[in-house]
C-alpha cells in the first residue's frame, strides 16, 4: 500500500463526501470538533470544508501542543537558554512562538543563546555526550505522542549516567484537555478524536466523555480520507443519538493502545495538581512531571525554574475560539496585529491552531455563518 | 483587511534566521532595510536582475551562498553559486556572459574541500558559457563563518524584443513549472546533521540558460520567467500576484513532484511547494502559446518534466489559491519565517 497516495484518492474523496451529504440530516446541524491540530492541518492543507454540506462545521480543537503552552513556560525556557547557559534543544516549531516579552527561542540564539532544534530526544543525547562541560535541557512537549520518547531518553540519561542532562517537562494531556472544554458553554455534537495520541492511549480513555451525558467520539488517521470518513461515521452516530467511542483509524489505534508506552510513561512521569494551558486557563491533573524519584533530572528542580503567569492580549479571542463559540474572522486582532508572522494568541502560534489554519490556507473564504 | 507587520527594529535588531528564509521577513528586510539604502531605479524594480543600457541592453544579478552542508547529493556549493546567478541572469531571457565571484573563507577550511568547490564551479561556469572574470577572497576567524560562503554577481546581454515582467501579465495567462519541484530542498536537508532519515534524491541544481532562450524563441507571448529558489514554487507565485495586481489558480493534481520528495516532506511536515529548487523556472505565458511553449520545454533534457500547473486570475486580494488534489480550496501562502517541520 502506498500510505501517501492511497489515503488521498481523489475518487474514494468525492464517494465520502456524497455519502456525507446523504446521511447529514438537512434539518439539523452538525458541530464537530477536530481535537487535534494534526486534523485541522488537513482539513485546511486539502480543503476538506469545500466538500462538506453547509450544516457540517467543523470547530478547530486545542490539540496543538505548541499553541496551548503559556507563555509563562516559553519565558521560562528562553531564561534557561540565556541566563543560565544552557544548551537548550526543542522541536522545531516550538523555536518562532512568542513569550510573553515577544521574544521566542529563534530570536534567543540570534542573541546569541545556545538553542538547538531536535527532531528526536536521541539528538539531544548526543548533543550531551559530545558537549560534557555544558548543561544541556531537553525543552519536552507534546501530548501523549511526545512522551514516550521523553521517558525513554530519562532511562538513557540514567543508564548511561549524565549528570549534564535534564528535562524541562511540558508534557500534557488529551482527555484533560477534553473534559475542560466541555466544562464551559459549549455546543459540540461529537469529537474527531485524536490520531497520533489515541496510538499510545489507545480509546479506551475518551469513554468519559462518550458516556450517557457526553458526545460521540471517533477516533480519526491524519490523512484527508481519514478525515472525511470519520466526520461520515460521526454524522451517522449522531443520528442514531448513539454516544461511545468509535475507532476509523483501525490500522494503527487498538483500544488499550501502546502497553509497553504507557508503562514506560508511568514509571517516569505523575501528574501534575494543575498547569496552565493557553486559551483554556488551568486544568486539574492535565499535565505530567517527573516523578520524585528522577527529581535531579528535572530541570525546574536543577535551575530553580519561576512559576511565571503571563496572560494573553485581552481583546484575544482564543479561549472562544477553542471552544467553538467564535470564529477565528470574530476576533479583532485576526488578520490585523495578529498573524502568523507576528503571533498574539495561542491559535495563530503553530500551522496546526485554527487561527492560522484559516489565514494560511482559508482566509479567501466566508465562514459557515450560518451555524456560526 | 490590512496587516500592520511591526517595523524592523533597527536599533537594537540582530540579524535572525528568517530575514534569509525566502518569506515575508526575507522580504521586510530588503523593504526596509537594502532597499531605502541602495534605491535606484534599476533595483527598485526588484526582479533578479538589473538591466543596464549600454551597446546592448545588459543585465547584471547576484546571489550569496550560504548553503549547509557544502557538498549534497546532486551538486555542491561551487556549481550552485555559478547555477544560481546564471539562472537570475537567464530569467531576464539574457544570454549569461561573465561572472565575479566573491569568496568568504572560514579560517581552517580544507584547502583539497576547496580545491573541489573550486573546481566544480568552473566545470559549471564552462558548460553555462560565462567566464568567471573578477574575485576576491577573504578569510574570517575560525568560528566567524561556515566553512565557505560564495557570492556571484553574473552579467548577460539581452539580445530580444520580447518584453518580460510581472507588469506583462494578463489575467488567463498560463503557468508553466520546468519540472518536479522540492528536489533541491530535500536533497539538502536529508543530509543535515540530524537528520536520520536516506533518500536518493538529487539535488536539481543545473544552468537554465538554453530552456530561458529556448522559450524566448517559442512563444512570443512569453510574460516573465522566475527561478523558485528559496521560498520554493509558493513565494515565486505570490511574488508575481503582488507584482502583477491579479491571482493565480493553481491546480494540486498537475504539480510535478517526485513521490520521494513527497515522502520526505510529509516525514518533516514540509510542503514541496516551500521547498527549494535550483534548477527550475516558472514561466508565465499567454494562453494561445502555452502549449507550444510546454512542448519546447518538454523537448530539453532540464524542461522534460515540465507542466502546466495553472493560470492567472482576476483577484483583489491577489491570492495564489489552489484546487487541492481533492477537489477542495486552499490557499497557497508565503512561509511564515524559516520553514520548520511540526512536532505531530
Amino acid at each position: 500500500m502506498k500510505y501517501i497516495e492511497d489515503f488521498r484518492n481523489a475518487r474514494h474523496a468525492k464517494a465520502f463526501a456524497e455519502k456525507i451529504r446523504q446521511v447529514a440530516d438537512t434539518g439539523r446541524n452538525y458541530r464537530l470538533m477536530e481535537f487535534c491540530g494534526g486534523h485541522t492541518h488537513a482539513i485546511a492543507r486539502y480543503g476538506l470544508e469545500d466538500l462538506l454540506p453547509d450544516n457540517v462545521r467543523m470547530i478547530h480543537g486545542p490539540g496543538c501542543p505548541v499553541c496551548v503552552l503559556p507563555m509563562g513556560r516559553i519565558d521560562n525556557a528562553i531564561a534557561l537558554a540565556q541566563d543560565h547557559d544552557v544548551i537548550l534543544c526543542t522541536y522545531a516549531d516550538m523555536m518562532r512562538v512568542p513569550g510573553s516579552h515577544r521574544t521566542s527561542l529563534i530570536k534567543a540564539r540570534s542573541e546569541g543563546a545556545d538553542v538547538r532544534m531536535v527532531y528526536s530526544p536521541q539528538d539531544v543525547l548526543k548533543i550531551a555526550e559530545d558537549t560534557p562541560d555544558k548543561q544541556v535541557v531537553f525543552f519536552a512537549i507534546g501530548f501523549e505522542t511526545t512522551t514516550p520518547p521523553t521517558a525513554l531518553l530519562v532511562n538513557e540519561i540514567r543508564a548511561r549516567g549524565l549528570t549534564n542532562l535534564s528535562i524541562f517537562c511540558n508534557h500534557v494531556l488529551t482527555p484533560s484537555a477534553m473534559r475542560g472544554i466541555l466544562a464551559g458553554d459549549v455546543q459540540i455534537d461529537g469529537f474527531v478524536g485524536p490520531s497520533h495520541v489515541s496510538t499510545i492511549i489507545g480509546a479506551e480513555p475518551y469513554e468519559e466523555f462518550a458516556g450517557p451525558d457526553g458526545r460521540p467520539v471517533v477516533i480519526a488517521g491524519f490523512e484527508p480520507l481519514d478525515v472525511l470518513q470519520a466526520i461520515m461515521m460521526l454524522i451517522e452516530k449522531i443520528n442514531r443519538n448513539e454516544t461511545g467511542v468509535d475507532v476509523q483509524y483501525t490500522r494503527a489505534v487498538k483500544p488499550k493502545g501502546n502497553e509497553r508506552a504507557i508503562a514506560l510513561m508511568e514509571e517516569v512521569f505523575e501528574l501534575r495538581d494543575t498547569f496552565e494551558w493557553r486559551g483554556l486557563g488551568f486544568l486539574e491533573k492535565s499535565a505530567l512531571k517527573l516523578k520524585e524519584a528522577y527529581a535531579d533530572l528535572d530541570a525546574e528542580k536543577r535551575f530553580n525554574v519561576p512559576a511565571i503567569s503571563a496572560s494573553d492580549n485581552p481583546a484575544c479571542e482564543c479561549p472562544s475560539i477553542l471552544r467553538g463559540q467564535k470564529h477565528p474572522v470574530d476576533c479583532k486582532l485576526f488578520g490585523t496585529i495578529c498573524t502568523p508572522d507576528n503571533p498574539m494568541g495561542s491559535c495563530m502560534v503553530s500551522s496546526e491552531g485554527a487561527c492560522a489554519a484559516h489565514w494560511t490556507y482559508g482566509r479567501f473564504r466566508e465562514p459557515k455563518k450560518a451555524i456560526a | 483587511m490590512k496587516t500592520k507587520r511591526p517595523k524592523l527594529d533597527l536599533k537594537n535588531g540582530r540579524v535572525e534566521l528568517t530575514y534569509g528564509g525566502g518569506g515575508r521577513a526575507m522580504s521586510q528586510l530588503i523593504d526596509e532595510l537594502f532597499r531605502p539604502a541602495f534605491s535606484n531605479t534599476l533595483l527598485d524594480e526588484l526582479a533578479d536582475y538589473a538591466g543596464f543600457p549600454g551597446g546592448k541592453r545588459m543585465v547584471m544579478a547576484t546571489d550569496g551562498h550560504v548553503i549547509s552542508p557544502l557538498f549534497f547529493p546532486g551538486g555542491d556549493i561551487g556549481c550552485l553559486s555559478v547555477h544560481g546567478t546564471v539562472n537570475d541572469v537567464a530569467m531576464s531571457g539574457a544570454k549569461p556572459l561573465y561572472l565575479s565571484a566573491s569568496f568568504i573563507l572560514e579560517e581552517g577550511f580544507p584547502l583539497g574541500d576547496l580545491h573541489r568547490i573550486v573546481t566544480s564551479m568552473a566545470e559549471a561556469a564552462k558548460a553555462a558559457g560565462v567566464s568567471i572574470v573578477t574575485g576576491d577572497t577573504k578569510v574570517v576567524e575560525r568560528g566567524k563563518g561556515d566553512g565557505v560562503f560564495i557570492t556571484t554577481t553574473g552579467i548577460g546581454v539581452v539580445e530580444h524584443d520580447t518584453p518580460l515582467g510581472a507588469g506583462e501579465i494578463r489575467s488567463g495567462d498560463k503557468i508553466i513549472v520546468s519540472g518536479t519541484i522540492g528536489d533541491h530542498g530535500v536533497a539538502v536537508m536529508s543530509k543535515r546533521e540530524g537528520l536520520s532519515f536516506g533518500t536518493d534524491i538529487q539535488s536539481d541544481t543545473a544552468a537554465l540558460h538554453e530552456l530561458t532562450a529556448l522559450a524566448i524563441e517559442t512563444a512570443p507571448g512569453l510574460r516573465v520567467m522566475r527561478d523558485p529558489t528559496r521560498g520554493g514554487v509558493a513565494a515565486t507565485l505570490n511574488e508575481l500576484a503582488e507584482a502583477s495586481g491579479l491571482g493565480v489558480r493553481l491546480d494540486e493534481a498537475s504539480l510535478p513532484i517526485r513521490p520521494e520528495v513527497n515522502g520526505a516532506c510529509e516525514l518533516l511536515g514540509l510542503d514541496p511547494l516551500n521547498v527549494a529548487n535550483e534548477g527550475k523556472l516558472i514561466a508565465i505565458c499567454s494562453a494561445e502559446d502555452a502549449d507550444k511553449l510546454l512542448a519546447t520545454m518538454r523537448a530539453h533534457p532540464l524542461g522534460k518534466n515540465a507542466a502546466m500547473i495553472g493560470e492567472m486570475a482576476d483577484d483583489p486580494h491577489h491570492f495564489v489559491q489552489m484546487t487541492t488534489s481533492l477537489g477542495g480550496n486552499r490557499i497557497v501562502d508565503w512561509l511564515s519565517g524559516e520553514q520548520l517541520p511540526r512536532i505531530c
